[in-house]
């Protein structure tokens, strides 16, 4: 649910990064928040293990700047990528406005996509969102890696309604802000729509 | 779909504050949060110190949903509230709806004052933020956001 505050004159939207477990989602916030300058970002929020999986979300806020003299917030989640923590990425979708898929290029972990991603479309149902009306992007992560799928046959199992598609290595910051920016813009428009 | 934009206005956004101001002082609180269930905070009042206060309503939400989903698996409806103890400071939460009010409190005060004072300031909570949301709505056909340019987006990520 986008937040418009008239007194302060600030806009809220919340982002979430969803995808299997270890595609790198927490490794995109990481990435985003390394490379903000430090008035435009809070804290980045990490509840994890101990071995540093994803326990319930990574949380950072981002001020991208001013449109129309508000002042533009992004909050950026992460769920948990293990199958069974599903109730926390339940929880994590509500007031979502907008979505994006971080999708394992590798070749193992193609079932674990495709089980995600189900998973992120009957989630988004359970909490009254369609995936079809949402702002959307598809991240294929992990390009450098030896055993990728070509993008092709993962476009054809993953895509779902023609939303954009970036090719990421989220470790070196390859596709990762032009993935937040292309969501972003969705989420705007959106507002404009609305 | 459940997808919507909740606008709030200036005079209601200092209603708000008022009744944050005074609860703060008739609970001897620290600080007074008011936040979404989503986890942002709509305004708070009090000392917040170096306190970061977007991380601490987005805590607050997923500490309520996380209690909420709990409160289901054990034939609850809801936990309305929440409580946290701690060796100096402690947080009560109240849950009003959509809406959050959480006290943040030290030995100055107590648990059961800080419940009497905030169950009052609930229900003027929830009045005020019924009349926001539903202006809210005509809000959103006349607001800025609908003359809103691709320039301007553009401009964000430049």
């Amino acid at each position: 649910m986008t937040f418009i505050n008239y007194a302060s004159r600030e806009i809220n939207c919340k982002i979430v990064y969803y995808g299997p477990g270890l595609c790198g989602k927490t490794t995109n916030l990481q990435y985003i928040y390394d490379s903000t300058a430090p008035q435009a970002k809070g804290k980045l929020i990490s509840l994890a293990t101990e071995t540093d999986r994803t326990l319930f979300f990574d949380f950072m806020p981002l001020e991208l700047g001013t449109v129309r003299g508000f002042k533009t917030r992004f909050h950026l989640y992460t769920v948990p990528g293990q199958v069974y923590y599903d109730a926390s990425r339940k929880l994590i979708l509500k007031g979502v406005d907008g979505v994006v898929f971080v999708a394992d290029s590798q070749e193992e972990r193609m079932d674990a996509n495709i089980e995600s991603l189900y998973n992120l479309e009957e989630n988004l149902e359970s909490q009254g969102y369609e995936l079809n009306k949402l702002p959307y992007v598809l991240q294929m992560n992990k390009r450098d890696l030896p055993n990728v799928i070509p993008m092709e046959d993962l476009t054809y199992e993953l895509q779902k309604k023609g939303e954009p598609i970036f090719e990421a290595v989220a470790t070196n910051g390859t596709g990762v802000f032009d993935t937040l920016k292309a969501v972003a813009k969705q989420v705007l428009t959106e507002l404009r729509k609305s | 779909m459940s997808h919507s934009t909740f606008i709030i206005q200036e005079q209601h956004f200092q209603k708000l504050k008022t009744i944050l101001a005074r609860l703060c002082v008739e609970c001897a609180g620290r600080v007074v949060f008011l936040v979404d269930r989503d986890g942002q905070t709509i305004a708070f009042h009090g000392d917040i110190g170096d306190m970061d206060t977007t991380s601490f309503s987005s805590l607050a939400a997923g500490n309520v949903a996380a209690t909420s989903s709990m409160a289901k698996l054990i034939g609850e409806d809801v936990f309305p509230a929440v409580f946290h103890e701690g060796e100096r400071e402690s947080i009560f939460i109240s849950v009003i709806g959509r809406s959050l009010l959480v006290v943040v409190f030290d030995e100055r005060s107590t648990l059961g004052l800080v419940k009497l004072r905030t169950k009052r300031a609930s229900f003027e909570v929830a009045d005020i933020l019924e009349e926001a949301s539903k202006q809210s709505a005509f809000s959103m056909n006349n607001s800025v956001f609908a003359e809103i340019t691709d320039e301007d987006i553009d401009s964000l990520f430049s």
